[in-house]
């Protein structure tokens, strides 16, 4: 049951790889995964930009990412004796948001659709805005073509999954049945159309205005009216990105933690990339616990230690003992949990991030992190050619 | 109400606060708002429908009950009951409406959540309030503010009209003594930092924040000084070569374990870093203790214990 060793040199550093995804379910360490996938890049001489999403602030502002101007600024620290460069940037959903409505209507429209409260909303509020414009980023940074790799961190949401959904339910609903239906009276105007929709149509106005009353109705018609130009974009540009995903070139890193719903969020995901045919590179295992003494086991340290105790002796050395008593039950318990997944996703190269004592907060804690994904340690391996694997 | 960064426990506090809550003869509902059915997951029973279940008996007699709350059955009971709109709404629902109107509404969906939590919070049986509690498994740190703040919410919405008494009335409760919104936290930098971040928000918002929760804590193994010096990096190796010689073990073992000692004080005074951090909160801070294996039913009854006996929510 042993798992092939995820290397995330054979990966990032293959000149073939052009976009590189971390997913994952919330609080596993996604952020830091990609930031540090995209500094080893470039360090071994790739031009790579890193999209963020919520990164920790220590981290941040590590990355020089304190400004939200929502475009890819230089990583200052980076060492760029191999040639290569490192960009990153945080999110701005809303005004990702704003950027798609300015792009595709006349200023006087766009700041009608920005004053409107139901614009406001979706575009700071609604699940699946966030995972949209992540998606809607990446596939502006791809068009871009300034990069050799991008690293994309996908949101927080409970549901791996969410980043690959939530985009394309955003896109059919904002060319949906219903936004159609509620435009329907502004442009076929009276009559004419009350015949051809009907009865549902005086439902749902009835039920709308009867709860949230006419106003708001009428926000919402207004709002409908002047999104109406950008109707069919919504839903082609995450088309797009989603098969942006599906191109050779794309690689998907699912990112856990070694607990069982962070493992088995990381599975869904596993399965649902392997059924939408999409490039799977591996599992990434952030904060296993290990044990610098192997041989010694749980148990005859708890056994050593009560010795010295009853003797009333060498505090000290049996404290230490059931340091390491502990951390050897939870390595045990964290092997078993890699184990299960592993026995039942045969096919997933794995690697493991050991627990850090600290959280990393600076390039050299990510240069740590990226050493221990790769085979090959802390300094990345010059690569000229060729693809591994 | 339990919120917390995802990952620090916040379900399986929730479902222990209300086991907690019960003891002694009372009832509690733990109400689950954002459909994943942890709380099912974790009383290891089938997914929980849209329904009020007995899910798990408490100390003297005490019952808790579950809820996962649907938005959009909750806007259909919303319309039946205030409107008498059943089968419109049911109809609506064939057309797409109802997750039209949950989904772009803005805090459509945070008003009928909280309206379906106060409804339990508020509601009679010959008299009596039915629960002497109710523990709401909220949305993240991130997102806890915007969901309580119902009336801000949907200001934009219903500046006149039913939807803006009903959002009053939730809101009333929400601000209320009965309300308290309980943080739960790690001991590490970003579910601090998020818990500080959401404390002052909800402060700002006027709602009554209860405690924080501070899971998965760990006591030093150590004894002090020696703690203290390993977090420095000093580990007496010749004391610990005699010891393990005396324990029958190899000496050679030093070296691996003076640094595990060294990474075990570091991460105990990064904790007690954190910890101080909390603290400076000024609010009632309760420590629930890691559990070695994942959470089970007996896990969680050990937690409700520690938290009955802290007296939290407790008037």
């Amino acid at each position: 049951m042993t798992a092939a060793r995820f290397d995330v040199d054979a990966l990032a550093l293959d000149p073939e790889t052009r976009i590189v995804v971390c997913c994952g379910s919330g609080g596993v360490g996604k952020t830091t995964t990609a930031a540090a996938i995209a500094l080893r890049a470039a360090e071994a001489g790739r031009t790579v930009v890193v999209l963020t999403i919520d990164p920790a602030r220590r981290l941040a502002q590590s990355m020089g990412l304190t400004e939200l101007d929502n475009v890819p600024r230089p990583v200052a620290g980076v060492d760029t004796a191999k040639g290569g460069e490192l960009h990153a940037m945080m999110l701005d959903m809303k005004r990702t948001f704003d950027e798609i409505v300015s792009a595709h209507s006349t200023p006087d429209r766009a700041e009608q659709i920005f004053a409107n409260p139901f614009y406001q909303s979706l575009s700071s509020s609604f699940a699946g805005t966030q995972e949209y414009m992540a998606m809607e980023k990446l596939g502006q940074l791809r068009a871009l073509d300034q990069w050799e790799l991008i690293v994309v961190d996908t949101p927080p949401s409970r549901s791996a999954l969410d980043f690959l959904d939530a985009p394309q339910r955003l896109g059919r609903f904002l060319d949906g049945r219903m936004l159609r239906l509620l435009l329907a009276p502004a442009r076929a105007g009276g009559r004419a159309y009350f015949k051809v929709v009907g009865a549902s149509f005086s439902l749902f106005t009835r039920v709308l205005t009867r709860i949230i009353g006419t106003e708001v109705l009428r926000d919402l018609s207004a709002f409908v009216g002047a999104l109406e130009t950008m109707f069919g974009g919504f839903r082609e540009r995450s088309q797009k990105t989603y098969e942006l995903l599906k191109t050779p070139g794309t690689a998907f890193v699912v990112v856990a933690a070694p607990e069982p719903d962070a493992l088995r969020e990381a599975s869904y995901f596993v399965d649902r990339l392997s059924a939408e045919s999409m490039p799977l590179a591996g599992l990434v295992l952030n904060r296993v616990r290990t044990s610098r003494a192997p041989r010694l086991s749980a148990e005859r340290a708890e056994v050593a230690a009560d010795t010295l105790d009853e003797a009333g002796e060498h505090e000290v050395t049996a404290a230490v003992l059931r340091v390491h008593a502990a951390l050897a039950h939870q390595a045990a318990r964290d092997r078993r949990m890699r184990d299960r997944f592993s026995s039942a996703r045969p096919g997933v190269p794995l690697v493991e991030v050991p627990a850090l004592p600290t959280d990393v907060h600076d390039l050299d804690g990510l240069r740590r992190v990226a050493g221990s994904m790769s085979a090959y340690g802390p300094p990345p391996p010059a690569r000229t050619t060729g693809k591994a694997g | 109400m339990v919120t917390g960064k995802g990952g620090a426990g916040k379900t399986t506090v929730a479902a222990a606060l209300a086991v907690a809550l019960a003891a002694g003869g009372r009832r509690t509902l733990v109400v689950e708002v954002e459909g994943r059915q942890g709380l099912a997951q974790l009383f290891d029973t089938p997914p929980l429908p849209y329904e009020e279940r007995r899910i798990a008996a408490a100390a003297g007699g005490g019952e808790v009950r579950a809820l996962a709350v649907d938005v959009e059955e909750a806007l259909l009971e919303y319309l039946e009951m205030f409107y008498n709109l059943r089968s419109a709404g049911r109809a609506l629902r064939k057309l797409g409406a109802i997750d039209f109107a949950t989904t772009i509404a803005p805090g459509m969906r945070d008003v009928l959540l909280t309206g379906k939590v106060k409804e339990a919070v508020t509601r009679t049986e010959h008299g009596h309030r039915v629960y002497d509690a109710v523990v709401v498994d909220a949305p993240p740190t991130g997102r806890i503010t915007r969901f309580l703040n119902v009336t801000a919410e949907v200001a934009g919405l219903a500046r006149v009209g039913p939807v803006k008494s009903q959002s009053e009335g939730v809101m009333a409760v929400l601000r209320s003594p009965q309300t308290a919104v309980h943080v739960v936290t790690l001991l590490e930098e970003m579910p601090v930092q998020e818990t500080v971040d959401a404390v002052t928000e909800l402060r700002a918002a006027r709602l009554p924040v209860g405690s924080v929760i501070v899971n998965m804590t760990r006591l030093p193994l150590l004894p002090q000084p020696a703690l203290t010096r390993a977090a420095a990096g000093e580990v007496d190796r010749a004391e610990l070569r005699a010891g393990l010689a005396a324990a029958g073990l190899a000496p050679a073992l030093a070296a691996p374990l003076a640094a595990e000692a060294v990474e075990h004080a570091e991460r105990w005074e990064v904790e007690d870093r954190n910890r101080a951090t909390v603290a400076e909160l000024g609010l009632p801070t309760y420590e629930l203790p890691f559990l070695s294996d994942a959470v089970d039913l007996g896990g969680l009854y050990e937690l409700a214990e520690i938290l009955c006996e802290s007296g939290i929510g407790t008037p």
